[in-house]
């Protein structure tokens, strides 16, 4: 039974199945890919032949527009398999966003599976993560640390929605990604009895609609970017995390600035973001998440994508695992994109980029 | 103790003061007693307990959790109290989370090696946030950014409009936690509490800004005049029941300034200028920030920066309230008092006297001492009241000195701001040893623009930024290319902590000079010799 490590290769654009003659979320364009969700640092356009769940495909059609996402597309539903070669393949549910899958393979005997990005707690908007048992486990480690373990998310809503309460005279403006997060807040919101309108940020309504598409009810949404000041008032409106303390944010009523992120579990990264509040939801896993995971899937060995590396690995030996950290560039939290120079004139040079979280101990970069 | 702790959370984040009166209002509203009032305690930094130190939570981290990745946690977190709330590993328990109240009496009371293990109960029965709080209330390190008054404006809204803030200061530091009376009077449900003769502060009378139309009005044979000193305002309130020296915010000082303290061996309650005083002289208020910076003064510091006050008035003589009185008799009863007692570290504030308005502006003018603002004009006939009366006393402070300077960095503000750069770093210009020109920062300024104004300085930031350093926009601040801005400020001062050597009192913008060049800025040399 060959090793992965033999078919299985970190190469500069991304990890190569060698038999299957495919990439797992390439960072460059290729021509043969396998992309695991439709978040942008793992599915990029340009590439030629692309194999995904059919929800990423009718997502990366949305964000990338028509005919960017592949050459050629091929939608695999989970559970079906097929052969590439000597390698089998199929796609398992992730519990990440809509649409996200693990990518599991088997050649001559030996059965690798890359997560992509994963988390372990229920989502409303996709189905849940379903362990495989393998020889490899490929893992995201982007809250690999202790300090990250993320609360029931219904609480978090509740913190939110006793806040709105408590502020009727102002805005509740949310920064969540567009994809995945966004979503989910709001089925959160609906499944906690809101069922006001919620307002959006223009960049926030096409997922949504692709969503809905796609059988997830969002209810009332309407955009906040052309709402009258007076409508905002006591409303809750979600934007990206770039907007919500910016130029665009000018519209809303003494806004209270919340953020919904696993990030937020840090208080000085809060205060550090003059968020007001902070809500502790998150499409990754958290720590307990990420060692109950390696249990669940039994791999000998775990091989770790992005994140905080040196954490998961220690962990995955002291359950007598082997670990290995693949340092793939390229990949990050979705959540940590830095916005960069605004839409308006911004062009002047950024030297210095903002500290992430990865400054120490070594991350990925 | 769930509430307490996502209050403190809020707290910490909330730069709005409405809103900060409004978490604090409803804690009050929704939290029983006593926990609502040992919650105030620790807010307000009343509680007193030996507190643990951070030995203890290391041993319980080292408990508890792996070395290694405790370490990663602690590196990535930075604070030990937080690294352990967020990692402490939880077993599930059917305990609830403890009281605040019960917390705080058991601090009280248990044995220090039996510390350990009754925290470690707690923290297994508690989520993040809570953990958190209890961590903190041990350490005795609470920072929320909440003021005393606030939570007494708070405690004056559960009254419904019946009881104003101030009616609160007067009885507060007669009071004890949890504040059982102070409660049931809020709400209707008890008398108010009798401080009796314990040493509570009294809310200070304050004065308006004099501004133009109001100086026209004004009729100069109606106002008694002295100099605006550049101190802190304090209260010494010296009772049988105790002595206490206050700041006009209510803290009590006293253990800051035992010197002061020591020498209130009278029965009266004084308002006057807390000062640094040398042979006679006023020092710049630099010196007193160094002693304002210290719980606890050591004898070379006392030695150093020496303190006194500078009497202005008087609200209690030996159990008399005399706040009623006019000034002008309140002011016979402070000349007598001062001559009866003839307190040590204490003197007059001497009246100024002018045969007009406009002779009374020229001594003002004239007054260059970096500490002296101004003048202080008071009704002859005023009582002293609590809060800014309108029309009973004014300040008149000196005209502000101005530079032309040019603006270097930008930061985002706070709150309403946060969109906007509107925290700015300026500079004046400089030879370098190797004889070139630069420009070397010398204060920050956040206020005296317009809306109109910040809005085109936010808009000229973003396009013209040169480098970012975090939250922080270098901006282009070249001889032929950049903003130029008219600073505003009280008085310039030497400094040794700063890079220019110099320190300005309250900069301010006072307009965009948009038809000069940076290289028309003012140079430093010029703002070091208008130093007294």
């Amino acid at each position: 039974m060959p090793h992965p490590e033999t078919w299985l290769k970190v190469m500069p654009d991304g990890l190569w199945c060698e038999p299957g003659g495919f990439f797992i979320d390439p960072v460059n364009p290729v021509e043969r890919a396998v992309i695991t969700h439709a978040h942008a640092d793992h599915a990029r356009p340009g590439n030629g032949a692309v194999l995904a769940s059919a929800e990423t495909l009718a997502i990366m059609d949305v964000r990338m527009g028509e005919g960017r996402s592949g050459r050629t597309q091929q939608a695999l539903a989970y559970g079906e398999i097929l052969r590439e070669g000597e390698v089998t393949l199929w796609l398992q549910p992730a519990g990440h966003v809509l649409g996200s899958a693990q990518v599991a393979m088997e050649y001559r005997g030996s059965r690798a599976v890359v997560s992509g990005d994963y988390k372990r707690v229920a989502d409303p908007t996709c189905r849940p993560f379903e362990p495989i048992a393998c020889d490899v486990f490929v893992t995201e480690a982007t809250f690999g640390l202790p300090v990250f373990r993320h609360p029931p998310p219904a609480g978090e809503i509740a913190r939110l929605l006793d806040s709105v309460r408590l502020f009727p005279e102002r805005t509740h403006v949310i920064g969540c990604y567009a994809l995945g997060k966004c979503q989910r807040l709001i089925r959160l919101l609906r499944e906690a009895g809101y069922d006001g309108p919620l307002y959006l940020h223009g960049a926030l309504l096409p997922v949504c609609r692709a969503y809905e598409a796609m059988g997830v009810p969002l209810g009332d949404l309407r955009p906040a970017t052309v709402a009258a000041k007076a409508e905002l008032v006591g409303a809750i409106v979600l934007a990206p995390p770039s907007a919500i303390a910016d130029r665009w944010a000018r519209r809303l009523a003494d806004p209270v600035t919340c953020l919904a992120s696993g990030w937020m579990r840090v208080r000085q990264r809060a205060r550090a973001k003059g968020i007001e509040l902070p809500l502790v939801i998150s499409d990754h896993c958290d720590w307990d998440e990420l060692c109950r995971t390696l249990v669940d899937v039994g791999a000998p060995e775990v091989w770790v994508t992005h994140g905080r590396e040196e954490a998961l690995i220690h962990a995955a030996e002291a359950q007598g695992r082997v670990g290995r950290a693949l340092r793939l560039v390229g990949y990050g939290d979705e959540e940590e994109e830095d916005p960069g120079p605004g839409p308006s004139g911004d062009s002047v040079p950024h030297t210095t980029a903002p500290a992430g979280p990865g400054q120490s101990p070594g991350r990925a970069s | 103790m769930i509430a307490f702790a996502e209050l403190l959370e809020r707290l910490t984040l909330t730069p709005g003061r409405l809103a900060k009166v409004a978490l604090l209002r409803r804690f009050f509203e929704t939290e029983p007693d006593p926990d609502r009032g040992i919650g105030l305690a620790a807010l307000t930094g009343e509680l007193s307990f030996q507190t643990a130190k951070a030995g203890l939570i290391r041993g319980l981290a080292e408990s508890r959790t792996d070395p290694v990745l405790f370490a990663w946690s602690y590196d990535y977190v930075g604070d030990l109290a937080e690294t352990v709330a967020l990692m402490w590993p939880e077993r599930p328990t059917n305990a609830a989370p403890p009281l605040l109240a019960e917390v705080v009496a058991a601090l009280a009371t248990t044995p220090k090696p039996e510390l350990p293990a009754l925290v470690a109960s707690w923290l297994d029965a508690s989520p993040a946030s809570v953990r958190f709080a209890i961590l903190k209330l041990i350490t005795g390190a609470l920072r929320v950014g909440a003021s005393v008054r606030l939570a007494k404006i708070a405690l004056a809204e559960l009254g419904g409009g019946t009881i104003a803030a101030d009616d609160i200061e007067e009885v507060w530091h007669g009071l004890l936690p949890p504040y059982a009376e102070l409660f049931a009077w809020v709400e209707g449900r008890g008398p108010r509490p009798d401080p009796a003769d314990a040493p509570v502060f009294r809310p200070p009378m304050l004065a308006h800004p004099l501004e133009a139309p109001d100086l026209a009005a004004l009729e100069f044979a109606s106002f008694a005049a002295e100099w605006k000193w550049d101190g802190i305002r304090v209260q010494l309130v010296s009772t049988p029941g105790g002595r206490r020296l206050y700041s006009r915010g209510a803290d009590d000082i006293s253990a800051a300034f035992p010197e002061i303290v020591e020498r209130m061996g009278f029965d009266a309650v004084l308002d006057g200028e807390l000062l640094v005083l040398r042979d006679g002289e006023v020092a710049p208020f630099a010196d007193l920030q160094q002693r304002l910076n210290r719980k606890a003064p050591t004898a070379r510091m006392m030695g150093e920066f020496p303190v006194a006050v500078r009497l202005y008035d008087i609200l209690f003589d030996r159990g008399d309230d005399v706040r009623p009185l006019p000034f002008t008799e309140r002011r016979v009863r402070l000349e007598a008092f001062v001559t009866r007692e003839r307190p040590d570290r204490m003197d007059l504030s001497e009246i100024v006297t002018a045969p007009s308005l406009a002779a009374l502006s020229v001594l003002r003018d004239g007054a260059r001492a970096a500490s002296i603002e101004g003048l202080m004009l008071k009704r002859r006939d005023s009582p002293y009241l609590p809060g800014r009366p309108k029309g009973l006393w004014w300040k008149w402070k000196r005209d502000p000195l101005t530079i032309d300077a040019v603006l270097m960095y930008a930061q985002r503000g706070h709150g309403k701001r946060s969109s906007f750069y509107s925290d700015y770093t300026f500079g004046l210009w400089r030879e370098t040893e190797a004889g070139v020109e630069e420009l070397v920062p010398v204060g920050k300024a956040y206020s005296g623009f317009t809306d109109a104004e910040l809005v085109q300085l936010d808009r000229w930031i973003r396009n013209n930024t040169t480098q970012r350093y975090g939250p922080v926009r270098e901006v282009d601040h070249d001889p032929r290319s950049g903003i130029v801005l008219e600073i505003a400020f009280d008085a310039a001062q030497r400094s040794s902590r700063h890079k220019s050597g110099v320190a300005l009192r309250f900069p301010r913008v006072a307009r965009l000079r948009l038809d000069k060049r940076p290289e028309e800025a003012d140079r430093l040399d010029g703002l070091m010799r208008t130093i007294v």
